[in-house]
């Protein structure tokens, strides 16, 4: 009875929320500035030719920087949460296929962040999809059994996580020291100082997002432990 | 109809279905699958709207582009916090007001 | 017209992996099947025209969240699996 309560109330919240999203999409009145087209006269003067790229790090990289806080504050949460790191050193299993596939694809996915790093500035890319693509080869190497040592590593884990939110805020004073506006670079060095922050961003992002999901609590190694001892 | 129209409303069944899926479940991994697929949904509906019928706008994928990174992380803090609920308390639902 | 009619497709076959995803009796078919919801969010960010979004969706959306979902669900049922003569633990919460 109860159940059914429960589930009559849901669909009848989510079917008006449905109808009223409907409605919205339908008659959507139509605004009087385009943004696309401001993006579009300002594009030469951000420093990088590509029009994404140059909304999250020149015209709004005010909201990506309190992003990167964000996921920073993530990362902190997780470490705050994680067991002790000596339960936590994974058991590799050898497997020769496997091992040789991880071995030969992790490189070239190093290889594939950087060019998205590059390409960033003029084409789609960028720091996100190169950071996320940095943690997914971490995350690969973890679930196959490797160590990444460079983020077992504490000191250098908490560096490579901070880096890019410490070269955002420094690049941030530096502005205001140079007494322009908040993050309003210089023209000439736009584009430097756009891709300085991204290979930072690059960085702090992979080993987030990695990190989010290396902390994880893992009852896993001691039960894989008493897995074995049984089969002794 | 213009495809960028035809992908909010997309976006806009897909959130009604996800909010429907989070009351109803309470098993917290499906509610945090349901919170992704809103948040898909959701992200839908900026960019189709704003670029239906005057081309490509960078200012909504901007956003959501850092909205996708912001709902990964979250979802991932999310799991973590149901890790160390389920080692304390043997349960993958949370315990709800009035019910025990 | 054929691009309108693979909108139409895409849109149907989005809202229907979304629904498989959370609705699926088996979560780890969930699991599977919002993986699959991930691609076809970045095949439709490539039809919005935002190629910057469908590579962060696969690379994020498919990739990342799903090898996070996927190892949270081996997490929970070899915990349960390792302690079966516990009778506090509750079922798998179908539906």
């Amino acid at each position: 009875m109860k159940r059914r309560y429960r589930h009559l109330s849901a669909g009848a919240v989510s079917v008006a929320l449905g109808a009223a999203l409907w409605h919205v999409v339908r008659v959507r009145p139509t605004p009087s500035v385009s943004v696309a087209s401001l993006v579009a006269d300002a594009l030469p003067a951000s420093g990088v030719s590509h029009n994404v790229t140059a909304v999250l790090l020149n015209f709004r990289s005010y909201d990506t920087l309190l992003e990167v806080a964000v996921l920073l504050a993530a990362a902190v949460v997780a470490l705050a949460l994680r067991d002790e790191p000596s339960a936590r050193s994974p058991a590799h299993v050898m497997y020769v296929a496997l091992d040789a596939f991880v071995w030969r694809l992790a490189p070239l996915l190093v290889l594939v962040a950087a060019y998205l790093l590059w390409a960033g500035s003029t084409r789609p890319g960028g720091a996100f999809q190169a950071g996320s693509v940095l943690a997914g080869a971490a995350v690969l190497l973890r679930l196959s059994g490797l160590k990444v040592t460079a983020v077992d590593h504490r000191l250098a884990s908490r560096g490579a996580m901070t880096f890019g939110l410490v070269m955002f805020l420094c690049v941030a004073i530096g502005t205001l020291l140079a007494g322009q506006a908040l993050l309003e670079y210089p023209a000439k060095w736009a584009g430097a100082l756009i891709l300085l922050i991204e290979a930072a961003l690059t960085i702090s992002i992979g080993v987030v997002l990695y990190s989010l999901f290396d902390n994880a609590p893992q009852a896993r190694v001691s039960d894989r432990e008493s897995e074995r001892q049984r089969e002794r | 109809m213009s495809a960028d129209r035809l992908y909010a409303y997309v976006g806009a069944v897909l959130v009604a279905l996800a909010l429907y899926a989070f009351l109803v479940h309470t098993h917290v991994l499906r509610r945090l699958l349901a919170f992704n697929v809103m948040g898909g949904g959701t992200f839908l509906i900026l960019v189709g709207l704003a670029q239906d019928g005057r081309g490509p706008d960078p200012v909504p994928q901007a956003l959501v582009l850092t909205g996708i990174v912001v709902a990964v992380s979250a979802t991932a803090l999310a799991i973590i916090l149901l890790r160390r609920w389920f080692a304390t308390s043997q349960t993958t639902s949370l315990p709800e007001d009035g019910s025990s | 017209m054929i691009h309108l009619a693979f909108d139409g497709l895409l849109g149907l076959v989005l809202v229907a992996t979304a629904a498989g995803a959370m609705f699926s009796r088996d979560l780890f078919r969930g699991v599977v099947l919002f993986v699959v919801f991930g691609l076809l969010m970045a095949l439709a960010w490539t039809r919005l025209q935002a190629p910057d979004l469908a590579l962060a969706e696969a690379a994020i959306g498919a990739g990342l969240t799903g090898a996070l979902l996927l190892d949270a669900i081996g997490h929970l049922r070899r915990r349960r699996r390792s302690e079966p003569d516990d009778s506090s633990v509750s079922p798998d919460t179908s539906a």
